[in-house]
C-alpha cells in the first residue's frame, strides 16, 4: 500500500485533472441539455425534431464510441478543438503543464454525451408540472417563454435535480474513459501509468483511483439525498 | 342584450380526436354581454367547444372568429387574443408555486406589463370581490376548492377580458362549495360580462343564462333561450337528457 504515499502527487495530480474535466464537463452538459430540452417541448415541430433526434443519436452510442470520434474523428477532420480555449476559463484551468488536444476532445465527447441525458432529466421533470399549469399560464397570455420561466420551469426543478444529478455522478464515473483516449494524467490513467509503467500492484493502485473518484462522486449523491428529503418535508 | 356584431362566432367548426368527431360541423355566434351556458352528456363535445374559443384545441375545419378577427395561429397575436379571454378550469389549475395575489397579478404584470404596485392593488381590489381577499397571501394547495377557484376568477378577469369562458368550474368542488362560486359567476353575468359557460348546474342555466345551448355526440343540437329549453325541449335527446337529470 506504499504506492499511495509514495506517489501521492500522482493521484493528487490525477484528481485534478479529472476534477477539472468534470466540472468544465457538467457546465457544458448542463448547458446544452437545458437547451436541447427547450428544443423538445417546444411548440415549433422542426425544433421538438432537432432535440429527440440529438437524444435518440447520443442517449443510445455508446461513449467509448463517442469519444472515439472526438479524439481521431476531429483531428482528421483538422480540428484541435481550439475553439474550446475560451480565453478566460483557458487560464484558470491548468493542464498540469501539458497542453495536448486530448483533454479538449475528452470534454466534447462527455459534454456531447451528457447533455442527451441531462435534457432527458429536465424534460421528465417539466412532465412532472400538470399540464394544467402551462394551460392556465397559455389562457392568460403568456407566451412560450413566459410560460417556462414563470410557471413552469420554477415548479419543474423540484422534480429534475434528483435524476440530473445521477446524471451527473454517472458522467464524473464516464471520465474515467478519457484516460484511454489520450489524456494523459487523469485518475483512470494514473492507475494506467503506475501499474504498467511503474509496475505498481494493481490492487493498492485500484484503491488509490477508488478514493479519488468516490471523494467526487459520494458528497454530490449526499447532498442529493438531503434535497430529496427536504421535499419530501415539504410535500 | 346583444349589442352590435356577435363577440365570438364560430362558423361550420369541426375536430376530430383520432376518429372520434368531437365537434361535428358546430356553428355558434354569441352576442356581447351575452351568457351561453353550454349543456349535454358526458362526451358530448362541449368541453372541447369551450377549449376551441382560445384555441388551447386547434380545429381541424371551419372558423373561429373573436371580436372580428379570426382566430390567429400559435405565436404573439394568440397570445394577445388569449389575454383578452379569461378562462377558468374544472381543475382551478391555479399557479401551485405562487401566492394567491401573485397568481392574481402574474398576467397584468408580465404580459401587459402593469406596474406591479398597481396590479397588487388591482388584484386585491378583485380578491375582496370574489371574497378571499384574506387568502392573498396563503398558497393554493392552503385554500379549499371553492375559494381556489373564486381565485381562478379572481386571475381570469386581472386581465380586464371581453369574454370569459368557463369549463365545468364547479364540477370539482363539494357540493357546499358550488354556491359561492356561481354567486361570483352571477353577479359577472349581470354585470354584462359576455360568458360562455360549460356546466351540469341546471339552476345556474335557469336564472343567468340569456341561451342555453345543448350538445350531443359532438353536435350543436338546440339553441333556445333558457326558460324555453327547460320547458318544451324540441330534440328527443335533449327530453332523454333532461328527464334523467331532473327526475332527482
Amino acid at each position: 500500500m506504499n504506492v499511495l504515499i509514495d506517489k501521492f502527487d500522482v493521484f493528487a495530480g490525477g484528481f485534478w485533472l479529472t476534477l477539472q474535466l468534470c466540472l468544465l464537463a457538467a457546465i457544458g452538459a448542463l448547458l446544452l441539455g437545458a437547451l436541447l430540452a427547450v428544443l423538445r417541448i417546444s411548440p415549433v415541430p422542426p425544433l421538438r425534431a432537432v432535440g429527440t433526434g440529438y437524444v435518440n443519436v447520443f442517449r443510445n452510442m455508446p461513449l467509448t464510441v463517442v469519444m472515439f470520434f472526438a479524439a481521431f474523428g476531429l483531428p482528421a477532420l483538422g480540428s484541435n478543438a481550439d475553439f474550446l480555449r475560451i480565453p478566460v476559463i483557458d487560464s484558470l484551468f491548468t493542464r498540469l503543464g501539458t497542453d495536448l488536444p486530448y483533454f479538449r476532445f475528452a470534454l466534447i465527447a462527455l459534454v456531447l454525451y451528457t447533455a442527451a441525458f441531462v435534457c432527458e432529466a429536465l424534460r421528465s421533470g417539466v412532465n412532472a408540472v400538470p399540464a394544467g399549469q402551462a394551460e392556465a399560464a397559455r389562457s392568460l397570455g403568456l407566451t412560450f417563454g413566459q410560460n417556462l420561466r414563470y410557471v413552469v420551469l420554477p415548479q419543474s426543478w423540484k422534480a429534475s435535480v434528483v435524476p440530473l444529478g445521477s446524471v451527473i455522478i454517472a458522467m464524473i464515473k464516464n471520465s474515467a474513459l478519457a484516460g484511454f483516449f489520450g489524456v494523459v494524467g487523469d485518475l483512470s490513467a494514473t492507475a494506467d501509468q503506475l501499474t504498467g509503467a511503474e509496475g505498481y500492484a494493481f490492487v493498492p493502485v485500484a484503491i488509490g483511483i477508488s478514493i479519488g473518484y468516490l471523494i467526487m462522486t459520494v458528497p454530490l449523491g449526499a447532498l442529493l439525498d438531503r434535497i430529496e428529503k427536504r421535499q419530501a418535508v415539504a410535500r | 342584450m346583444t349589442k352590435g356584431e356577435p363577440l365570438i362566432v364560430l362558423d361550420g367548426v369541426n375536430k376530430w380526436f383520432g376518429p372520434l368527431h368531437v365537434l361535428d360541423d358546430v356553428s355558434l355566434s354569441v352576442g356581447r354581454g351575452e351568457v351561453v351556458v353550454v349543456i349535454g352528456p358526458s362526451g358530448s363535445g362541449k368541453s372541447t367547444l369551450c377549449r376551441t374559443i382560445n384555441r388551447l384545441e386547434p380545429i381541424d375545419s371551419g372558423t373561429i372568429t373573436f371580436d372580428g378577427q379570426p382566430l390567429p395561429a400559435e405565436g404573439k397575436a394568440l397570445a394577445r387574443l388569449r389575454s383578452e379571454v379569461g378562462m377558468v378550469f374544472q381543475s382551478f389549475n391555479l399557479f401551485a408555486h405562487k401566492t394567491i395575489l401573485e397568481n392574481v397579478t402574474l398576467g397584468p404584470i408580465k404580459v401587459r406589463g402593469e406596474k406591479p404596485a398597481a396590479a397588487r392593488e388591482r388584484g386585491l381590489a378583485l380578491l375582496d370581490r370574489v371574497g378571499i381577499a384574506n387568502q392573498a397571501d396563503k398558497f393554493p394547495a392552503q385554500l379549499s376548492g371553492g375559494q381556489q377557484q373564486r381565485a381562478a376568477i379572481a386571475r381570469a378577469l386581472a386581465m380586464q377580458p371581453k369574454a370569459m369562458l368557463f369549463d365545468e368550474p364547479t364540477s370539482a368542488l363539494d357540493p357546499e362549495m358550488v354556491g359561492e362560486v356561481l354567486d361570483v359567476m352571477t353577479s359577472l353575468a349581470r354585470e354584462g360580462m359576455t360568458m360562455v359557460v360549460v356546466t351540469h348546474e341546471m339552476g345556474f342555466a335557469r336564472h343567468a343564462a340569456n341561451r342555453v345551448i345543448f350538445m350531443a355526440d359532438g353536435q350543436l343540437v338546440e339553441d333556445a333561450p333558457p326558460a324555453e329549453f327547460f320547458a318544451n325541449p324540441r330534440s328527443e335527446r335533449a327530453r332523454d337528457f333532461l328527464s334523467k337529470i331532473l327526475t332527482h
